[in-house]
């Protein structure tokens, strides 16, 4: 009688005979076998084994973490070390109610906040030169010294890390350094992130915040960068944004591309604009979405940190290795969502964000379910923030550093994707760079016919969307939000606060600093945005600055692709 | 209809906000079942936005709205009806909450779209509501 080791299970048959057979079974059990596509247009098999990743020399495209080629992750500790930073966004109403919103974020034990801003300041106007029904429905209204004192009153900003959500002329961080001087912080110990740096993607895909013509939203940028290195040396001055293309409609492959794209584009500015290129390298960052499609946002992400890392290391020699760190934040994909059926979005933004953290980042903001609805509510921005905590302490995401590593499939993937995004990004090359590439419209025609192409995916039903064209109720139950919306007696009376700021300031030294700004804009010898600071000391107001700025740049207007 | 000339549509988004997916993916929509379409940037005011409808002679107006600037319908349905436009149907798509979508209703629009509508649902509702437009215009002559 034979002695089975209980133990052990028994080895599987080895060599060609055993895939022979599965073949053969797979095509005899499986009847009509589609084949099927990623989003980027990758063939995906249905089994991967080594002949698509050879593990026996996985040092060279693994390594490990903290290491290069940066695949596992970027930090020698991963997620295991330290888990990502929860910064959702926040903004509604009028000062007042985003400090309440703060004050409440922090005892719940938040270290990062995000400031969004109402879409009267992202298009650059104070908020009394615009619809006032507008006002506070998607953002804080913001526009002076004295607004960014109250947005963070009894909050100390040197603790604090922000996101501003602020674009070309960084107008936020200028007001923020403002109460910082008269608080007495000193710039050095203010920290956090121009999270809208990246004015390529507004260009591109998120045109309301293009507010200045491409060479100005060029020149204030890289005088942004050069300012915060020697003024505010713990500021993140560029996020690199993929998320906007993503979201416009780009494939995650091409999203990945463009973005890396974008980045070099700003490196080689600012080397020409004369900076140190060991020192701006550390202080990029980038922002990205992640769709739904699973397995290749796990690849687009660890295929992204390796190219980054080759390309600062190899193609501009940086040598300080933290410029090799590929740092993001990623958010969960709107477009993704339904309004059929909401309350399934929890499981989309669910799979959305597993897929972000085995992809390694370093910042998360999930979508609350009821977005396609209205501005998220607050029980379902609760939800949002309590899925992370979920998946981090109960699902134990953490504990394994890149758990997929080493998975034909992820690994295979990942070569796959690396190759599609490298092609893109020569692609781009050849059109001269990101900037002359999106100047032509090259960009944005790829963005559109990939965001076409989808939606016919989806109209014909090769791809399923749950309670849209498959799985529908008969009568659509709808889980109808409480909306919010500002008080309009608040709304009155901030307005009447603006006009009274307006009229109390010493006039002349906001003309002096307005002068100084366009002067300096006109200036190759000048930083502009140390004359926006400046002009925000002066107690300038966010429209006044943009204005002046429109004024000596031109106006931002994108490039529209129909 | 007085003329067998394809229907015209002013595509267009008003207020601040600057989203285009939708707007371009239907406006893509039309003109492959069509229709003229006429495309414009983000941010149009409502002034601009009735005297491109006037000049481009239109029977319908899409406007696509992300995040609250269909707020602003109600004044381009009254702007509208003051130039003697009032029989340019008018349609919204995009996040419009249930709230909202009744007091746009009342304000005249003709059809609101949301997220998960098919772009052929689209497509046949403006072609239906581009004849009734005709039907109505006042005569040219």
């Amino acid at each position: 009688m034979a002695t089975h080791n209980l133990k052990k299970s028994t080895p599987s048959e080895t060599g060609s005979n055993a895939k022979q057979r599965w073949q053969e079974e797979y095509r005899q059990q499986i009847g009509k076998d589609k084949q099927a596509f990623n989003r980027s247009g990758i063939p995906i098999k249905p089994l991967y084994d080594a002949e698509d990743w050879d593990g026996s020399g996985h040092n060279y495209t693994l390594g490990y973490p903290g290491q290069i080629p940066m695949t596992r992750g970027i930090y020698p500790t991963m997620h295991r070390g330290r888990t990502w930073s929860q910064r959702q966004l926040i903004g509604f109403g009028v000062p007042e109610d985003y400090n309440k919103r703060v004050h409440e974020l922090i005892k719940s034990g938040v270290t990062a906040i995000s400031l969004i801003p109402c879409n009267s300041v992202y298009r650059g106007y104070d908020a009394d030169c615009v619809p006032s029904e507008l006002l506070g429905t998607c953002g804080v209204v913001l526009n002076t010294v004295d607004d960014m004192e109250t947005c963070f009153d009894q909050v100390d900003i040197a603790q604090l890390s922000t996101a501003q959500n602020d674009p070309s002329p960084f107008t936020l961080l200028a007001l923020l350094l403002a109460i910082a001087k008269r608080r007495g912080v000193p710039w050095t110990q203010v920290s956090g992130t121009s999270n809208q740096s990246d004015y390529i993607s507004h260009y591109v895909a998120n045109h309301m915040f293009f507010r200045l013509a491409l060479p100005g939203a060029r020149r204030v940028l890289v005088d942004h960068i050069a300012f915060t290195l020697d003024h505010v040396p713990s500021w993140n001055p560029l996020s690199v944004v993929g998320q906007h293309m993503q979201q416009a409609g780009a494939t995650p492959a091409e999203a990945m591309a463009f973005t890396l794209s974008t980045a070099i584009q700003y490196a080689r500015d600012c080397i020409e604009r004369g900076l140190d290129q060991e020192r701006f390298f550390p202080r990029f960052t980038f922002f990205f979405d992640i769709s739904i499609s699973m397995f290749e946002e796990i690849a687009k992400f660890r295929a992204g940190r390796r190219i980054w890392a080759s390309i600062v290391r190899e193609k501009f020699g940086v040598e300080n290795p933290k410029a090799w760190r590929f740092k993001f934040h990623a958010q969960t994909s709107g477009v993704d969502l339904t309004r059929q059926q909401p309350l399934n979005n929890i499981t989309r933004v669910t799979a959305q964000a597993i897929a972000g953290i085995l992809g390694g980042l370093q910042s998360l903001h999930t979508d609350a379910y009821d977005e396609v609805l209205s501005v998220p509510t607050e029980d379902a921005a609760r939800i949002a923030v309590n899925t992370q905590n979920i998946l981090r302490e109960e699902a134990h995401l953490t504990d394994v550093i890149d758990p997929l590593g080493g998975s034909y499939y992820i690994e295979a993937l990942t070569d796959q994707m690396e190759e599609k995004i490298r092609t893109l990004i020569d692609k781009i090359e050849s059109a001269g760079g990101m900037y002359q590439a999106v100047q032509d419209g090259l960009v944005q025609t790829m963005i559109g016919e990939s965001a076409l192409r989808f939606q016919q995916q989806i109209e014909s039903g090769e791809q399923t969307l749950v309670g849209v064209n498959a799985y529908q109720n008969e009568v659509d139950e709808k889980t109808t939000p409480i909306l919010e919306r500002p008080d309009p007696a608040h709304m009155a009376a901030y307005l009447e606060s603006l006009e009274r700021y307006k009229r109390n300031r010493d006039q002349d030294r906001v003309r002096k600093a307005l002068d100084n700004l366009a002067r300096a804009a006109n200036s190759k010898d000048e930083n502009v945005y140390a004359n926006v600071v400046d002009a925000a000391l002066a107690e300038a107001t966010h429209g006044e600055i943009v204005a002046c700025l429109r004024d000596e740049f031109g106006d931002g207007d994108p490039l529209i692709v129909p | 209809m007085h003329t067998d000339s394809p229907p015209r549509v002013l595509v267009t988004k008003i207020g601040l906000d600057g989203h285009d997916r939708g707007s371009r993916v239907v406006a893509t929509a039309l003109r492959d079942a069509g229709m003229e379409v006429i495309y414009t940037p983000p941010w149009q005011d409502i002034a601009a936005v009735v005297g491109l409808a006037q000049d481009e002679d239109v029977d319908v107006i899409g406007i696509s709205s992300l995040a609250t600037d269909h707020l602003l319908v109600p004044k381009l349905m009254q702007a509208l009806k003051d130039t003697g436009l009032g029989h340019i149907r008018v349609v919204v798509g995009g996040i419009v909450p249930d709230q909202d979508e009744q007091d746009l209703l009342s304000a005249g629009v003709s059809h609101v779209f949301h997220p998960g509508c098919s772009l052929q649902k689209i497509t046949e509702e403006v072609m239906r509501l581009a004849h009734a437009a005709r039907e109505q215009a006042p005569s040219i002559i």
